[in-house]
């Protein structure tokens, strides 16, 4: 991948208030309202002092209930609402530095953007909207026929190209939004709640369905959910929000396993441990007994039963390169789950 | 106050003479000002040179003549063959053959050339009025500032009568075709700014941020993502649009612009129902025809075509063609295709002038019974008690509800509309107005309530009584003085009489829906409560619809306060009398203070109506 799409993003300290006069409770305070003061006069801090970053490829999921703040973050860091205060880059560019100009040509190229509702464009057919974005920039209709109609493949909806999204189920719809964002190639995906109107089955097909499009293109993500299993299926690290502000931040094991404040420790009381421990946080020292060994960040739902049905065998865990590392911790590991 | 009546100074019984201030000669010296010292008529002028070339070019189109680009008229036969076609291409045969069927009729009963005039009016007015008011309603969008201010003129816009149009328009750009054609514009435009407004704040946030996201500059997101989107209620806009300006072009008679209106006009004058008659079938023929095309158009969904050969996908182009070279040729072997004159045309004369002969021979003396009966019994009192109160009790009276209801504005507002009425010096007008729309309004109350109970009983039969109401809906509320006049001749009881039939319609629309759109699981929780159907509909159905029913009575006060104002025409001493009068001697100031009264009147009903209604609806848990 170019240059252009390399993609990371830092902000910091970023705010975003709403209410009367955000600005001036933001400079009375020196920069720093206390969440009585705004309250008292009446505004809501929707992002309270945000400081985070993605590297490159990495996808954060961004978890929190509703009106925590999860949708006007994303909208900061994307710009698409200006912040109250704070600082956002983008592979190093200063975001609020820019002009309407250059703004439009950021979105123009850098990032992409799934909505919850989809927002196809109900009067252009699956490939018009697909090809919307690269007809904003002006390339000529053969071109952008060509890489529209490879981004429907890729969400796998060929042979629809000519339908109308009122012609499409839900699912489908999404699949265009998605196959829309990402027809400029972008570096920075953001997806807000895009499987959230989905029902069970469709959104767990195409949370598969996603995994497999990042596999193959490695975006920097931010990705919106409510839903923890959604969040433990996909992300690198979450972060938690609540009133506007972030909890914690981190991989999913660090999150159900160290909680840092008791709302966090509430949010994940009820996440199944087998599915986001990972064989690394029990190993000791030692050698296998020559049975296959398991690679470090498996989950160890998916050994337990070899744990359980054989209670002897001491199974050697490796790294990603196969260095030996040692063997699991069986009681370590089952205190960790019923203890 | 009532009561104290005789002890009252005479000052708090009549606006006193002192107080009145003179709106009209301010009106007019700000008219003078504009005209003389600003020199705005060369340029209203000049707009009104442009509009009549405009109107020339059309009119030679479908007329011929020496005007405009002098070529010869389009034959009737190729004008109902493509509208035919355009019928069925929007909405399959029916439409096919209403809008081929209406041309065909205005042919053969020779009234060509006054639908013509009319159409080429409509033609020019409704794209301009379309136009400017999809960019005030952009503008509008835009600009915050914008929006607030236009808002309030544009409440008063909806409920200025017709009438108020006129005299503007013809002291500032003359009488004739172009002054209907802009008096059209100015009326016609305001619907659609609304419209336009409302679709693109409806537009969901998400879809606009998609069009960010996507590299949008402003100017391709409003016209690649806005407007599409916008795209139903703009169409509904334009359905208005079209609608209000063929209501206008058929009132703009009054300022010599011809066409069906025109010729309707002469013919009421001078008492020949039959043929007036028929002109009514053909105008309301119009309405239907230009209403049903243009929803079809509004509701029509895209479609795909892409991948047809190149005759399928074009087919109604080359039919279209095809059809007009045909027709032609017709017209030009056969002059009968082409044009028919009055004279030659077939006429239902012979059909009507014995039913009104007959109805005058033989319903003549029950009439009058019912006519002398209503008019002693229930007009003269009434009348007699509105003039009786004394001002400042009625002000007080409806300022005091408006506390009640609406708090201080609404109050304030109440009290500034009914105080310009009293200074005006148009009380004692305005108070026949009020009393004819009272007696206008509780007939229409009481039927339409009725009428709308028993529609709603039935899913089917509150279809057909919705459809039944879309339609006459359509027709230019002139049409609606023909029976009247045929039926009642020229005094205070036919203007009500018009006045109840055309501002029922709203009564009956709205107590249907209101009355349908109980939610089912409350109707089954209360049958199941073993409710009949009397008891449901008293304790539940009518409470609830209350509000929404009450939107419509507030519509049908502004139906009847518009019709009243028309129906001055055959003789009534209210506002609309004087505004006849202001018209004809082209008093501007007069007429202009006369139609806000009128507009005044209406409003205050409105904002007391229109606090209650929301008030209620949020109570009730109902409000959006
Ligand atoms: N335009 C706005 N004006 C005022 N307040 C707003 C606005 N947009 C958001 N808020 C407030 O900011 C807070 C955060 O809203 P936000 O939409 O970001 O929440 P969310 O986490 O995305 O919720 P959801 O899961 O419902 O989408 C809420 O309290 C909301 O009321
Ligand atoms: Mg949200």
């Amino acid at each position: 991948m170019d240059g252009k799409t390399s993609g990371v993003i830092r902000c910091e300290s970023l705010w975003k208030i709403y209410g009367p006069d955000p600005g001036g409770i933001f400079r009375k305070h020196d920069g720093a309202p206390s969440d009585e003061a705004l309250k008292e006069s009446g505004h809501i801090a929707a992002v309270n002092n945000i400081s985070l970053e993605i590297s490159r490829g990495e996808m954060l999921v961004v978890m929190g209930l509703s009106g925590s703040g999860k949708s006007t973050l994303v909208r900061c860091l994307s710009r698409l609402v200006e912040s109250t205060a704070g600082r956002v880059e983008m592979d190093g560019q200063d975001l609020f530095a820019l002009d309407e100009k250059e703004l439009i040509e950021l979105w123009r190229h850098k990032m992409g953007m799934v909505f919850q509702h989809f927002a196809l464009l109900p009067h252009k057919t699956v490939l018009e909207n697909v090809a919307f974005p690269l007809q904003m920039q002006g390339i000529t209709p053969d071109v952008r026929r060509a890489k529209a109609l490879e981004m429907i493949e890729l969400v796998g909806l060929s042979g629809r190209e000519n339908y109308f999204p009122r012609e499409l189920s839900g699912g489908q719809q999404q699949r265009v939004g998605i196959a829309r964002s990402l027809a400029v190639d972008p570096g920075i995906w953001f997806l807000d709640e895009p499987f959230s109107a989905l029902d069970p089955l469709i959104r767990r097909e195409m949370q598969d369905e996603f995994l497999r499009l990042q596999e193959m293109l490695k975006k920097s993500i931010v990705f919106i959910t409510h839903d923890f299993d959604e969040a433990l299926r996909l992300a690198d690290r979450i972060a938690i929000l609540y009133h506007g502000k972030v909890e914690q931040i981190g991989t999913p094991e660090e999150i159900v396993m160290n909680p840092a404040t008791d709302y966090v420790a509430r949010f994940t009381s009820e996440v199944p441990r087998a599915r986001v421990l990972t064989v690394g946080s029990f190993v000791v020292a030692g050698e296998g007994d020559g049975v296959e060994p398991v690679a470090k960040d498996t989950p160890i739902a998916s050994i337990l039963r070899r744990i359980v049905l054989s209670p002897d065998a001491r199974i050697p865990v490796v790294e990603d390169n196969g260095r030996h590392l040692g063997v699991i911790d069986r009681n370590a590991l089952l205190d960790a789950l019923f203890g | 106050m009532m009561l104290a009546r005789p002890w009252l100074p005479d000052a708090l019984l009549r606006p006193p003479a002192v107080l009145l201030l003179p709106f009209a000669d301010w009106l007019n010296a700000f008219s003078d000002y504009l005209q003389n010292d600003l020199q705005l008529t060369i340029f209203t002028r000049a707009i009104a040179d442009v509009v009549q070339f405009i109107l020339d070019v059309v009119n030679n189109f479908l007329l011929g003549g020496r005007k405009g680009l002098g070529l010869p008229a389009v034959p009737w036969l190729t004008v109902a063959a493509l509208a035919g076609l355009l019928g069925y291409f929007l909405g399959g045969t029916r439409l096919a053959l209403l809008s081929g069927g209406t041309f065909t009729y205005l042919a053969l009963f020779g009234q060509w050339k006054l639908a013509m005039q009319t159409l080429a009016l409509v033609f020019v007015s409704a794209p301009a009025a379309v136009l400017i008011g999809l960019l005030l309603g952009i503008a509008a969008q835009r600009k915050r500032w914008l929006e607030v201010s236009i808002a309030p003129l544009l409440n008063i816009a909806q409920s200025l009568p017709h009438f108020s149009y006129l005299l503007p328009v013809v002291i500032f750009f003359g009488v004739g075709h172009h002054a209907g054609a802009i008096a059209t514009i100015i009326f016609a435009t305001p619907p659609m700014i609304r419209m336009t407004l409302l679709g693109l704040k409806r537009i969901q946030p998400e879809i606009i941020e998609a069009g960010r996201t996507s590299g949008c500059s402003p100017r391709q997101r409003l016209w690649l993502v806005e407007v599409p989107s916008a795209r139903q209620e703009i169409m509904v806009g334009i359905n208005q649009v079209i609608m209000q300006c063929l209501a206008m072009v058929v009132i703009a008679s009054f300022i010599g612009a011809p066409g069906l209106g025109y010729k309707l006009l002469l013919l009421l004058q001078s008492l020949r129902i039959g043929d007036a008659i028929e002109i009514g079938v053909s105008i309301v023929l119009i309405a239907i025809m230009l209403d049903r095309l243009t929803l079809a158009w509004a509701y029509r969904v895209p479609e795909y075509h892409g991948d047809e050969r190149f005759l399928v996908r074009h087919k109604y182009l080359l039919g279209a063609i095809a059809l007009a070279a045909v027709s032609i040729a017709i017209a030009a072997l056969e002059p009968y295709f082409y044009f028919i004159p009055r004279r030659e045309g077939l006429s239902t004369g012979f059909l009507w002038d014995p039913i009104v002969d007959w109805i005058t021979l033989n319903l003549f003396d029950p009439l009058q019974v019912f006519r002398h009966f209503v008019a002693l019994y229930i007009l003269i009192p009434v009348r007699d008690l509105y003039q009786w109160a004394p001002f400042s009790a009625v002000m007080l009276l409806y300022t005091g509800l408006g506390w009640c209801i609406g708090g201080r504005t609404c109050a304030l507002l109440i009290f500034s509309f009914l105080g310009f009425i009293a200074l005006s010096g148009w009380w004692d007008r305005a108070m026949i107005t009020a009393y004819m729309i009272t007696v206008a309004v509780s007939v229409c109350i009481v039927l339409g309530l009725t009428l709308g109970i028993w529609a709603s009983r039935s899913p089917s039969r509150a279809k057909r009584a919705l459809l039944l109401c879309d339609t006459f809906q359509t027709f230019p509320s002139f049409i609606y003085l023909i029976p009247v006049i045929m039926l009642f001749q020229v005094n205070d009881l036919s203007a009500i009489a018009a006045v109840t039939i055309y501002a029922m319609i709203p009564a009956v629309r709205y107590t249907i829906e209101g009355l349908r759109n109980v939610p089912v699981p409350l109707q089954e929780a209360v049958t199941s409560a073993g409710a009949n159907r009397l008891q449901r509909l008293v304790q539940l159905e009518l409470p609830l619809a209350l509000p929404h029913i009450m939107v419509g009575i507030n519509q049908t006060v502004m139906f009847s306060l518009f019709m009243v104002v028309i129906a001055a025409f055959i003789g009534t001493q209210d506002l609309g009398q004087e505004m006849m009068r202001a018209l004809s001697f082209n008093d501007l100031g007069k007429g202009l203070v006369l139609g806000f009264c009128v507009a005044f009147l209406g409003l205050t009903i409105d904002q007391l109506v229109s606090h209650w209604e929301r008030r209620r609806k949020r109570e009730l848990g109902l409000a959006e």
